[in-house]
């Protein structure tokens, strides 16, 4: 059997470096093959070195440990087990009330050698376990089940008040939109693109503030980039790998939902 | 929650009962003058248990009708927190009823216990009746002035005890003592004076923040040595990823300001402009006299201002607004903008009257 290989994901050096060591001591045949400062790189040397174990802050620049894990669950490819996550916090009630609900491994700033040792002893297990056979489609499912609950749990807990109107300047100009009449948004680098069925706008806020303030009925999340509006969509149809690929009412385009949201498809 | 979901606001309760009690005591008091110095002390035993009942009776009445009322009615009285007491107009229009109301019931009490008619009285020797409601009526202003001083004096004092709570809160925000610690952690076993050194910021900073919850001011130099410490304990844990310059001219140094006032535009702008930003950047918190004002300032070269984020009003923001109003009224302001000069970030800037310590 090949060593386990791990990926840190940490912003703060010492700590970093602290608890690269501690693992090393603890479990000597686990390779540490990246220590990274952001979630932005976590997820690219992540999907590039495919590590058995990713340990990721969850306060980090960029992106957020959840987000990280997010992307990660949404771009691994599926021909390779999806890494397990531990994630690493000093002082965020609702992840670790969240972690605890999932039976998520974490670890708690300023991280125990006891502690530390405990959970490494778990993720062994499980990693052996995974090795003596791949893992089951209902395994998966629980793992992406697990992680959208950590996402929801991670939103702010009291919703803004709905927006009924996108208003896109273009210059000097201000289009109004209203929100019924758009078929999807899509985030864009620090900008979100709103598509209806006649035009296409950019508005400067990010997806996820936009997604507070829309009906969760209505505005579905089927990436972590995409929110359709259900009436929209016309058909989905299951890909390998788990996407699932939405053909839509009035664009001749498709958008992919990613296997974290390919449960909202479903025959009733 | 919807606080109207009950019938008594949730810890109201306790003060209600309370002033039940005293009510109570002061009614068997006036039941005893009462009996004392009644023509007919002689009528022994009887005399004093009726002397008893109808004060009992009338003054608990009263109260009830007034004290759990205001709560109960609160919606149409528009009593509202804290205090539920109604406004001026409905208050007066509660006493009333509610002393006469009170004051039937409680008659009709001490009637069935006496065995005579207090409605006879009032045809027999109408003076003495009005006397006796207008005694009652006047303990019952009474007791509604004192209690309605009692409320207001504790909402305030309330409200004090929350804000300096609330202050304290967000000065020691867990995620960054947590993080101090796990970095402290590591310095012990790996550079033990380093450890020491940071030991004394997080001290400093910790007597700092404790301090400034209780007192009203102090000099700009003490200001600026405990953004020092917080700044170091950043230094430590963000490593070459922030870089830090506080300017205080030497004759500003005395300048008298309201402790840690800073604090909270130091700890946004890495939180909200640095920390975002993979790179990090720097910071820089400067002193200076413009046109006869104090100008503080807070720079930082990060992400900027976030556009409107819904839900997300900062609280440090509104706590250092509210600092300055409280102290120094119209005549101090805060404002914040985004830079559009490369590297960008965000300038904080607060200007304070001059003051002559």
């Amino acid at each position: 059997m090949t060593n386990a290989t791990a990926l840190i994901a940490e912003d703060e050096p010492l700590l970093a470096a602290s608890l690269r060591a501690d693992v090393a001591a603890l479990w000597p045949q686990l390779q540490v093959v990246a220590t990274v400062g952001d979630g932005a790189q976590a997820v690219e040397q992540a999907l590039r070195l495919r590590p058995d174990i990713c340990f990721l802050d969850i306060r980090m620049p960029a992106l957020s440990g959840l987000q990280a894990a997010q992307a990660l669950a949404e771009d691994w490819p599926a021909d390779h087990p999806f890494p397990l996550l531990a994630f690493v916090t000093a002082y965020d009630q609702y992840a670790v009330q969240a972690f605890e609900a999932q039976a998520v491994d974490y670890l708690v700033k300023p991280v125990q050698s006891a502690r530390l040792d405990a959970s490494l002893q778990r993720l062994r297990e499980r990693l052996a376990t995974r090795r003596a056979g791949p893992a089951s489609a209902e395994a998966l499912d629980a793992t992406w089940t697990q992680l959208r609950a950590l996402l929801a749990a991670a939103e702010p807990a009291a919703r803004a008040p709905r927006l009924e109107v996108i208003q896109a300047q273009q210059g000097a100009l201000v289009h109004l939109v209203p929100v019924d009449e758009v078929i999807y948004f899509e985030a864009a680098d620090k900008l979100v693109r709103v598509v209806t069925a006649t035009r296409e706008l950019l508005v400067r806020m990010s997806l996820r503030d936009l997604a507070a303030q829309l009906d969760p009925q209505r505005f579905w999340q089927v990436h972590r980039g995409t929110l359709v509006q259900a009436r929209f969509i016309a058909t989905a149809r299951r890909e390998d790998g788990g996407k699932v690929r939405l053909t839509l009412r009035g664009r001749p385009e498709t958008l992919v939902a990613s296997r974290l949201y390919a449960h909202l498809f479903r025959g009733m | 929650m919807n606080p109207s979901r009950h019938l008594i606001p949730r810890g109201e309760g306790r003060g209600l009962l309370q002033r039940l009690g005293i009510v109570t005591a002061v009614a068997l008091a006036i039941a005893g003058i009462q009996f004392a110095f009644s023509p007919r002390a002689s009528a022994g035993m009887h005399g004093f248990s009726v002397a008893l009942v109808y004060s009992l009776a009338i003054s608990i009445a009263i109260w009830a009708a007034i004290d759990p009322v205001r709560y109960l009615l609160r919606g149409p009285l528009r009593a509202e927190a804290p205090g539920y007491w109604p406004p001026p107009g409905r208050a007066v229009v509660l006493v009333a009823v509610g002393t006469l109301a009170g004051y039937t019931l409680g008659t009709l009490v001490g009637d069935a216990w006496a065995g005579r008619s207090t409605l006879e009285l009032l045809q027999r020797d109408q003076r003495r009746f009005y006397a006796l409601l207008a005694s009652a009526a006047a303990v019952s202003i009474g007791f509604v002035a004192y209690f309605h001083q009692r409320g207001h004096r504790e909402a305030l004092e309330q409200q004090a005890r929350e804000a300096r709570l609330a202050l304290l809160q967000s000065q020691l925000e867990p995620h960054m003592l947590f993080n101090t610690l796990a970095n402290l952690r590591v310095l012990i076993a790996t550079d033990a004076p380093r450890a020491q050194t940071m030991l004394d910021h997080l001290i400093g900073f910790l007597r700092a923040t404790l301090a400034a919850s209780r007192s009203a001011e102090h000099p700009l130099r003490a200001e600026f040595e405990r953004l020092g410490d917080y700044l170091a304990l950043m230094q430590v844990r963000m490593g070459p990823r922030l870089a830090v310059r506080l300017d205080l001219p030497a004759s500003l140094a005395g300048h008298p300001v309201p402790p840690l006032l800073l604090q909270p535009l130091v700890e946004n702008a890495i939180r909200h402009g640095l920390e975002p930003q993979p790179e990090g950047g720097h910071l820089e918190v400067s002193a200076s006299l413009e046109d006869g004002q104090l100008r503080l300032r807070v720079r930082d070269s990060g992400v900027g201002l976030a556009p409107a984020r819904p839900g997300a009003a900062g609280f440090g923001l509104t706590q250092v607004r509210e600092r300055l109003q409280t102290r120094y009224g119209a005549a101090a302001t805060l404002t914040l903008e985004p830079l559009s000069q490369p590297p960008g970030g965000t300038l904080a800037t607060l200007t304070l009257p001059r003051e002559h310590p």
